[in-house]
C-alpha cells in the first residue's frame, strides 16, 4: 500500500473511503489549482490575485484622490512645478514598459515549453526592476541633498549641498555651508520654479549666523513632496516585492517546472499580473507627479 | 482577466502616455526652445509608434491564448 503523501496541497476529508490508501482517506486534492473552475473560468490563484489587486486599487486610489484634493485645494500659484527630473522619470517609465514585455514573453515561453528562454526573459525583468529602484534612489538622494536656505535678510538660496565646514552647527550658530545654486527672487513656489530652471548656478557660501531656516527637499518640506514620497515610496516597495516574488519563482522554486509545469506556468502568470498592476500604477504616477 | 488581457491594457495606456508626453515635450520646446525637450518629444512619438507595432505583433503571436 502506498502511503507516501504527494507534493500537491491537500485538505482534510470529512468522509474516508476504506478502499483508498491511508493518505487518500485523510486528504484530498484542492480543486482548481491548475485547471479553471467551470462556472468562473478561473483557477484559484487567479481569483486570489484579482481580489488582492482590487484591494491595491483601493489603496492607490485613495492616495491619488488625496493628491487631487490637496492640489485642487492649494492656493493659486503655490503648487510646485519642475522639482522633479523628467528625464530620469522618462527612463524609469521605459524601463518598466520593457519589464512588462519581458514578463509576458517569459510566460509565453513557458506556454511553449521553453524553460531556458523563460529564464532569460525573467533575468531581464529582474535587471529592469533593479535599474528602476537604482534610478529612484538617485532621485531620492538628489532631493535629500537639495536645500532651501532662508537668510536673516529675507533672501532665499536654493541649491545642492556642496560642503559644510567642520564646525557647522545650526543651534550654536557656528560654521558655514556652501550650496551650488542660486538666489530665489520670490518666495512663491510657482515663481521660484520658473526662475530655477534658467537661473545661473554658482557656489554660494552662507555663514550659519545668517541662516534663519535651512531645510532639504524631504517629505517634510511641502505637501507636494509629502505626497510625492508617499506615492513613489509605496510604489517602489511594490516594485521590490514583485521583483522578490519573480526571483523566488525564477530560482528556488524552479524545481516545480519539472514536477508540475502547468502549475509553474500559472505562478508566472500570477506574478505577471501583479507586475503589470505595479507598472500600470507608474503609468499614472509619472504624468501626475512629473508633468502636470 | 488573463495576463494577455492586462498586457494589452498596459500597452494601450503606455501608448497613450507616449503620445501625450511627446506633445507635452513639443509644447515645452515651443515655449522654451530647449533641444532636450525636442529630443524627448521625438523619442516619445517614436516609442508610441513602436508600441503600436509591438501590440499588433503581440496580438498576432498570442492569438491562441484566451483573455480570461
Amino acid at each position: 500500500m502506498n502511503t507516501a503523501c504527494p507534493a500537491t496541497p491537500r485538505i482534510l476529508l470529512r468522509k474516508t473511503n476504506l478502499d483508498k490508501p491511508l493518505w487518500e482517506k485523510l486528504f484530498m486534492d484542492i480543486p482548481y489549482i491548475v485547471k479553471p473552475r467551470e462556472d468562473t473560468g478561473l483557477y484559484n490563484a487567479k481569483v486570489g490575485i484579482w481580489l488582492f489587486l482590487a484591494s491595491e486599487v483601493m489603496l492607490f486610489g485613495a492616495l491619488f484622490s488625496s493628491y487631487i484634493l490637496l492640489r485642487v485645494g492649494a492656493a493659486a500659484g503655490t503648487w510646485p512645478h519642475g522639482l522633479l527630473n523628467v528625464a530620469l522619470g522618462t527612463i524609469n517609465t521605459l524601463v518598466l514598459i520593457c519589464s512588462s514585455v519581458t514578463v509576458v514573453m517569459s510566460w509565453a515561453s513557458l506556454k511553449l515549453g521553453n524553460f531556458g528562454r523563460y529564464r532569460i526573459y525573467q533575468s531581464i525583468t529582474l535587471l529592469c526592476a533593479l535599474t528602476f529602484l537604482g534610478i529612484k534612489s538617485v532621485e531620492y538622494h538628489d532631493k535629500f541633498n537639495h536645500y532651501e536656505v532662508i537668510q536673516t535678510d529675507g533672501r532665499i538660496v536654493d541649491g545642492h549641498l556642496v560642503e559644510r565646514t567642520k564646525d557647522f552647527d545650526l543651534a550654536k550658530k557656528t560654521g558655514a555651508v556652501t550650496l551650488l545654486g542660486h538666489f530665489v527672487e520670490k518666495t512663491e513656489a510657482g515663481a521660484h520654479e520658473a526662475t530655477a530652471k534658467h537661473a545661473e548656478h554658482s557656489n554660494i557660501t552662507i555663514p550659519v549666523a545668517q541662516i534663519k531656516k535651512m531645510e532639504n527637499y524631504g517629505p517634510w518640506h511641502s505637501t507636494y513632496l509629502a505626497i510625492y514620497f508617499t506615492l513613489t515610496g509605496l510604489h517602489a516597495l511594490h516594485v521590490f516585492a514583485g521583483a522578490a516574488v519573480i526571483f523566488v519563482i525564477w530560482g528556488p522554486l524552479a524545481g516545480l517546472w519539472k514536477t508540475d509545469p502547468a502549475r509553474y506556468t500559472n505562478r508566472i502568470e500570477i506574478s505577471g499580473l501583479f507586475w503589470h498592476f505595479v507598472d500600470l500604477v507608474w503609468i499614472f504616477l509619472f504624468p501626475v507627479l512629473y508633468l502636470l | 482577466m488573463s495576463l494577455k488581457a492586462i498586457h494589452l491594457v498596459f500597452i494601450t495606456a503606455s501608448t497613450v502616455l507616449a503620445f501625450g508626453f511627446g506633445f507635452w515635450e513639443f509644447k515645452a520646446y515651443s515655449a522654451g526652445g530647449e533641444k532636450g525637450d525636442l529630443i524627448l518629444g521625438v523619442a516619445s512619438l517614436v516609442t508610441g509608434a513602436s508600441l503600436i507595432v509591438y501590440g499588433k505583433y503581440f496580438l498576432k503571436e498570442l492569438k491562441n491564448i484566451g483573455y480570461l
